[in-house]
């Protein structure tokens, strides 16, 4: 039963000629940290309405704890939301903004202080209670907001872009705080964004969603080591393609012949045939950039082309290079785990050369013939 | 020092060259003719209508025993043409809000249409429209005629015949009512949609979703989100009611006399200012000593409020040691 927590049966929603939301089914289960990722417009936001009860699909059912909830109105739902723009109550004080829930449900006043006053502790704004929304600044107002979604224990917490209007410091720091208020409170969090760190460092699972539709739905490592196609394989995070067909196997691996670019050997995980196309994607902090080329590895051979550099980045923790081979552009880095100083310096123009192992390269698309 | 003098309306000089037309304005048309108004009520009147010595005689004649009644009429209706017109107002200033701009735009400027017309003409064609043969009588009737058999029948009230003699709306305060909340509800619908135009109805929405419903949101969000514009609509009906006299003269008949159309009366027929001013400031200071109390009773309710909160504020703190 716990796995049936929160299901979308084939859910469809339209405006107009556009379809938001195409045939999607999910199942999300209790306590879980879920996210909806994908780019802007591409309906995740409209799934959270759905839920929350702002909007009505167009067909399909939407089942919490097993009972169907579709067509019940956003105040007879155990689901709350924290909204983009906090929409804080700015003719309350926080204390008021919090007990809302509470005093709608006609909670008795003792357990109603009780459990305000409780939850101010836990988002550290006790000494702000008196204060009015506007008075606190956007991190504050976004611990409210949080705390009056939460104060009378819905079953999903529905949050929408939540840090979208943070600045970056700030935005980490609260990646940290939700993710200590989810294990405290124990209850599950839907959260809807379209930043790829925020899903991947909070989710347990995450469903990449493009035009309406799940792309893939995975935890983290999985979306972003084995991605299920080229969109998600580009969506999270940077990547580089190469696009050919399968010319020999030898063992696990096999021999891409690119169109464009010289043979690359590649794990064959997919136990593909001779003669099939596929796309290959190799991830920047994958690939080794070197004056000097490597020394052989036993077993597989390892992937070596001789590039120039064309620009670099420096950025501290390690350095970005889009060096050309054969014509096409790649985007590599470097990370600097020892002192850059100690390591042979690198230059705009350098001939260098770019290198990776077989097994790091994944095969995101099988394009049949 | 140097960072006040970019500020141009920082410095003492330029703050009096920015204001000073509008205090001129206001000491021009505002201040100087209310003590005029105020110096005349201690001055007598001469037979041809001038203004005559310094006397107290004035307030003397106006111990009318009509005149407390009347103040009383003026007030209870101005009570109620800005009740109705904020009733009908605040919705109506919602749905204007939450339209697309296209539509918005029109709706807006349709309520402002009705100034294109003379106000008397607009007033002459609702006493057209009033005239005991008028359709909307008849329905008035037919309304009455029903009420009473609904009343009889479930054993309230005797089935007695209705008086259409002396069940017209014409002449009666219900007339002045009914047009002066049509007259008025512009002046209530503006300000209370300038307020919702600002308003964020996404905290409607955070309403619902806590568990509220559309009427609680509506009630406990939305309407204290446009109280500023909801104060300047009942300002701006409730004072040109107390002041209105041509309503209550074409539609009000001899059961509806109210303080404007006797300031008209002492001033025009009888040619007596100081009477007339007398009569005006008697108003002025009834409608104003109410208000100042209002306020003075809000500023004690906020400061309660504020002790109450820090109250709170110290209890959460020592709760927390």
């Amino acid at each position: 039963m716990t796995n049936d927590f929160l299901v979308f049966d084939h859910v469809t929603k339209r405006f107009g000629a556009m379809t938001a939301v195409n045939d999607v089914s999910l199942t999300v289960k209790k306590g879980e940290f879920f996210s909806l990722l994908g780019p802007s417009g591409c309906g995740k936001t409209t799934l959270l309405r759905m839920l929350g009860g702002f909007e009505r699909p167009d067909s399909g059912r939407i089942y919490l704890e097993g009972k169907d909830i579709t067509d019940l109105p956003p105040n007879q739902r155990r689901v709350h939301t924290v909204f983009q723009n906090y929409a804080l109550f700015p003719t309350m004080t926080i204390w008021d903004n919090i007990a809302f829930s509470l005093k709608l449900a006609k909670k008795d006043p003792e357990e109603i202080e009780e459990r305000v006053d409780e939850i101010l502790e836990m988002i550290q704004l006790s000494d702000q209670a008196w204060k009015y929304p506007n008075q606190l600044s956007g991190g504050q107002k976004q611990r409210v907001a949080i705390a009056r979604a939460l104060v009378d224990r819905p079953l999903v917490l529905l949050l929408d872009e939540p840090l979208a209007a943070l600045d970056l410091k700030l935005r980490q720091h609260m990646l940290i705080e939700l993710d200590t208020i989810h294990d405290q409170v124990g209850i599950t969090f839907l959260y809807v964004t379209h930043d790829q760190g925020e899903a991947m460092s909070l989710s347990d699972r995450i469903a990449v969603i493009n035009k309406g539709t799940i792309e893939q739905l995975d935890g983290p490592a999985k979306i972003y080591e084995a991605p299920a196609n080229r969109f998600v394989a580009s969506f999270i995070g940077d990547t580089n393609f190469f696009s050919g067909e399968i010319v020999s196997i030898e063992g696990d691996y096999c021999f891409i012949q690119c169109e464009n670019f010289p043979q690359i050997q590649a794990f064959n995980d997919k136990n593909l045939k001779v003669g099939q196309k596929v796309d290959l994607s190799v991830r920047p902090e994958k690939m080794r950039v070197t004056p000097t080329p490597p020394l052989p590895e036993k077993g597989a051979g390892i992937n070596v082309y001789p590039s120039k550099v064309n620009d670099i980045v420096y950025q501290g923790v390690y350095t970005r290079y889009w060096v050309t081979s054969s014509g096409c552009k790649i985007h590599t880095l470097r990370p600097h785990s020892r002192f850059l100083l100690d390591q042979e310096p690198i230059t705009w123009n350098d001939d260098v050369f770019l290198w990776w192992h077989p097994d790091d390269g994944y095969m995101v698309e099988v394009k049949e013939d | 020092m140097k960072k006040d003098n970019l500020n141009p309306l920082k410095s003492k000089k330029a703050e009096w060259v920015v204001t000073l037309p509008g205090f001129v304005w206001l000491a021009l048309f505002f201040a100087i003719p209310a003590v005029i108004v105020l110096a005349f009520t201690f001055h007598g009147h001469t037979a041809n209508g001038g203004v005559g010595d310094w006397s107290m005689s004035t307030w003397r004649e106006l111990v009318d025993p009509d005149y407390p009644a009347i103040v009383w009429n003026t007030l209870r209706i101005s009570f109620w043409v800005t009740l109705w017109s904020i009733v009908l107002a605040l919705p109506c200033a919602y749905a204007i809000a939450r339209m697309n701009s296209k539509w918005k735009n029109i709706v807006a400027g349709s309520i402002m249409l009705p100034f294109w017309t003379s106000f008397v003409v607009r007033v002459f064609a609702w006493k057209t429209m009033l005239h005991p043969d008028g359709w909307l009588q008849s329905c008035y009737i037919t309304w009455l005629t029903v009420k009473n058999w609904m009343l009889a029948w479930i054993g309230l009230a005797s089935h007695a015949p209705i008086d259409v003699a002396s069940s017209t709306i014409l002449d009666s305060e219900a007339a002045v009512v009914l047009v002066s909340v049509y007259s008025f509800i512009p002046f209530a619908i503006m300000p209370i949609y300038t307020a919702a135009e600002k308003f964020d109805f996404s905290l409607l929405e955070a309403a619902r979703d806590l568990g509220a419903s559309n009427f609680y949101a509506f009630r406990k969000i939305f309407i204290p989100g446009v109280k500023q514009g909801l104060i300047s609509a009942i300002l701006m009906v409730f004072i040109p009611a107390i002041g209105s006299y041509v309503i209550p003269q074409m539609l009000g008949g001899t059961d509806c006399v109210l303080i404007g159309n006797k300031i008209f009366m002492r001033a025009i027929q009888m040619r007596n200012i100081p009477h007339a001013s007398a009569l005006a400031t008697l108003m002025a200071v009834s409608v104003l000593v109410p208000i100042g109390c209002a306020m003075w009773w809000k500023r004690r309710q906020n400061a309660r409020d504020r002790k109450r909160l820090e109250a709170q504020t110290a209890r959460l703190l020592v709760s927390r040691h």
